[in-house]
């Protein structure tokens, strides 16, 4: 018995080292990186502050001395890397609260963490900051079917809160590619967008109360869960959206619709933006109500998708593919209008080809190709994404804007998907590996060039440290000025997620 | 030059989570989503390939079912089918619809339409009772290709590899025959619009199974309908050596 345990354990380590064998290389340590960043005045972790924790959380502190911290401390992008040397697994409010106020006396910088799939680096440690981990934290509280309200912990998967929520009828608002992985703490601390924000708004819209722990450890009950609720100061919304930088999100409320009984998605190809952009108001006035999702992707996305991912597209190789859905309560209406539609922009040339879906598994894969594009990029080597709003003739204008340059430089990929229905585009830059000459081609540039185009420079990816330093290209000096002046009240030690959101003083 | 006879079943969508019904009767089929069996999509790639090849002149596709099985015969016909048969089977008839009376039928349509070739999917995933093709061969005393991976044509025969348990198997099978298709066939193509639009157009026949001579007679009768067990929740063991002595204890050691 001995012996074939053995040889099965070294067939899972050869299968194992094979999949590490291609992300295997270390990410460079983000001080390394960054080197002009400054470790702040915080105290250095000791076995006594241990100890401590392990009196609050018996069982849930895990130290580098005897488990791998890797994956908490790399972002789930690759481009960053923390060197904290704890995590810490608490399972309730109290513990979160008994953790912060002694973290707060102590002086210990902590990186607040959900489901790690922030794309700004804002969800893994700079330097040595404390990583609080929540994905223990993951009860549903209730579900109020009436009102379509569900309560729960900040720790819970959003793809398993919708698969819960569906068997009453209800689905999450919104929906992302990180789905599997991504915690609902997270999505409100970031103020997640996603595929749906275009139908059933963004978090702040959505999320009707939560339950947030300051930094000396003060709990703040702003669980609302009513619709309408005029008292005072709206304070969950301040939470929402901050990142991490003003409190640790433990539980929320959030408003939930019901689950359409007629979905159905048309994947388009076009031969050029004007026609998508025209397409775009087609698809507004003959879909308007019952559209759910406008998304675009450019052909070297589908190619990214097609070599990378090992998939296949519904139609050939055409400059731009639109993903259009439509959510309505009645199919053979939807039908009508969804035909109605298309007649028109295939009769007016808009339209090359495209195909319509409405079974449950073709959905899926079909939505599957679009919500891969950025897995399809990481697998090049290194990706440097944006994300960015912009008026909508010049959703696509970035690429034409950079890519012969950053190819020049050595670029392999420079494209465009994202939000065509909100303005937002994602573009993205791959090479083999990170390159400071291809970063330093990108940036600043990008963020000028929005801000001249009157647009805003992180649509729904946030801030976090990745874009902290062009806060400017976005937010005046006064507005900055009375952001530092919340998170002086919120956090007077600056021990939360610091290094984030704010740029360097 | 051959002319196609493809069968296809409407079968709820795979994605769906399956419901039985609480008087364990049968599962939930009302307000469900239901598309076209994936082995029959497969089916139908598989014609439309050969006349794209000029391997076949016509490819015909049939359906027994209620009227939503119209549907499913658009989706072919949007895939490059040429013409569609819809044989209506409703209410009780619908419950007692057995293999054995679609390949009665099936077997009088490719005589009547003059087929060459008879294929359909392996089984439907709602029943898999993968039996139709093999009866619709027999009734019409036709060479028989099942579970099909790659099919070739030749001069009066088709040269066939089978999926079977130990591997792949190749067979000769003169035409007119009838061939099922196996999942590693074809990749079906998505119906794109230019299609879509055509497929409006395209001719639907609607017959019912007297109108072919077959009558729906019940042989079996369903006694119950349950759900799987639910699965045991498994449980973690501190260390290895009680994971050892677990694997020993039941037997897998």
């Amino acid at each position: 018995m001995q012996r074939i345990y053995s040889s099965s354990l070294q067939k899972i380590n050869q299968i194992s080292q094979k999949c590490w064998k291609s992300t295997s290389t270390r990410v460079e340590l983000t001080q390394v990186r960054y080197p002009k960043l400054k470790r702040g005045n915080y105290s250095v972790i000791s076995d006594k502050h241990i100890s401590t924790f392990e009196k609050i959380i018996p069982g849930r502190v895990l130290t580098s001395a005897t488990d791998d911290l890797e994956s908490f401390n790399t972002d789930w992008l690759r481009t960053a890397r923390g060197n904290s040397s704890v995590v810490l697994k608490p399972k309730s409010t109290e513990e979160v609260s008994e953790i912060l106020k002694f973290c707060n006396q102590e002086r210990l910088a902590v990186c607040p963490q959900g489901g790690n799939t922030g794309l700004v680096a804002g969800s893994v440690p700079v330097f040595d900051e404390v990583i609080l981990n929540l994905s223990l934290m993951r009860k549903i509280e209730s579900i109020d079917t009436a009102s379509g309200v569900i309560v729960c912990e900040a720790g819970c998967i959003l793809e398993e809160l919708d698969n819960v929520l569906r068997e009453k009828d209800l689905m999450m608002p919104l929906d992302l590619g990180a789905k599997g992985s991504c915690q609902i703490g997270g999505n409100v601390s970031t103020n997640a967008g996603g595929l749906r924000l275009l139908r059933y708004g963004s978090m702040h819209a959505n999320t009707l109360g939560l339950i947030a722990v300051k930094a000396d450890g003060t709990v703040v009950d702003a669980l609302n869960c009513l619709k309408k609720d005029n008292t005072g100061y709206a304070l969950h919304h301040l939470f929402v959206g901050s990142e991490g930088t003003l409190g640790v999100v433990t539980k929320v409320a959030i408003q939930c619709p019901r689950v359409p009984q007629a979905v159905s998605l048309m994947f388009l190809g076009l031969s050029d933006f004007a026609s998508v952009m025209e397409t775009t108001q087609r698809a507004k006035g003959f879909l308007g109500e019952i559209l759910s999702s406008c998304e675009l992707m450019d052909l070297e996305c589908a190619d990214a998708v097609v070599q990378n991912m090992k998939l296949k597209l519904p139609l050939e190789r055409m400059p731009f593919y639109m993903l259009l859905e439509t959510s309505g309560s009645n199919a053979a209406h939807d039908e009508e209008k969804l035909n109605a539609f298309l007649e028109a922009v295939m009769n007016q040339g808009l339209v090359m080809d495209g195909t319509v879906i409405t079974e449950p598994s073709r959905l899926k894969a079909v939505w599957h190709l679009r919500e891969c594009i950025a897995e399809a990029l990481l697998r090049d080597g290194y990706v440097y994404k944006y994300d960015v709003t912009l008026p909508a003739q010049k959703f696509y204008d970035l690429v034409p804007f950079f890519n012969d340059k950053l190819k020049e430089a050595g670029a392999l990929r420079c494209c465009a998907f994202g939000h065509l229905g909100d303005g937002n585009v994602h573009f993205n830059v791959t090479s083999t590996e990170f390159s400071y000459k291809l970063l330093g081609l990108i940036e600043p540039s990008i963020y000028e060039w929005t801000s001249k185009h009157r647009g805003s420079i992180s649509a729904e990816h946030g801030i976090g440290l990745k874009k902290r330093d062009f806060l400017k290209f976005s937010k005046t000096a006064e507005a900055i000025e009375m952001m530092r002046d919340i998170k002086q009240v919120m956090d007077p030690n600056g021990i939360l997620n610091p290094y984030k959101v704010l740029p360097a003083i | 030059m051959a002319r196609v006879l493809v069968g296809v079943k409407r079968v709820i969508d795979y994605a769906v989570k399956i419901r039985v019904k609480p008087d364990k009767s049968g599962v939930v089929t009302e307000g469900v989503k239901h598309s076209m069996n994936p082995f029959d999509e497969i089916a139908v790639e598989e014609a439309v390939r050969m006349k794209e090849k000029k391997l076949a002149t016509e490819v015909i596709a049939v359906s027994c079912g209620p009227t939503q099985a119209q549907e499913t015969l658009r989706t072919a016909l949007a895939m490059g089918v040429d013409k569609a048969i819809h044989v209506e089977v409703t209410g009780k008839d619908l419950d007692t619809l057995q293999p054995i009376h679609v390949s009665k039928i099936l077997a009088k349509l490719a005589q009547d339409e003059k087929a060459d070739l008879v294929i359909v999917g392996k089984q439907a995933i709602d029943d898999d009772c993968n039996q139709t093709a093999q009866m619709t061969a027999a009734l019409l005393d036709w060479p028989q290709g099942t579970f099909a991976s790659k099919i070739e044509k030749g001069d009066g025969i088709l040269t066939i590899v089978r999926e079977i348990d130990g591997g792949l198997e190749t067979v000769k099978v003169k035409t007119p025959a009838v061939l099922s298709a196996d999942l590693r066939l074809n990749e079906p193509r998505y119906a794109t619009l230019p299609n879509i639009m055509k497929a409006k157009k395209k001719p639907l026949k609607k017959l019912t199974p007297k109108d072919l001579g077959v009558e729906i007679k019940a042989h079996q009768e369903v006694v119950s309908v349950e759900d799987p067990p639910v699965r045991q929740a498994g449980s973690i063991v501190p260390d290895v050596d009680t994971l050892a002595a677990k694997l020993k204890e039941g037997g897998f050691a």
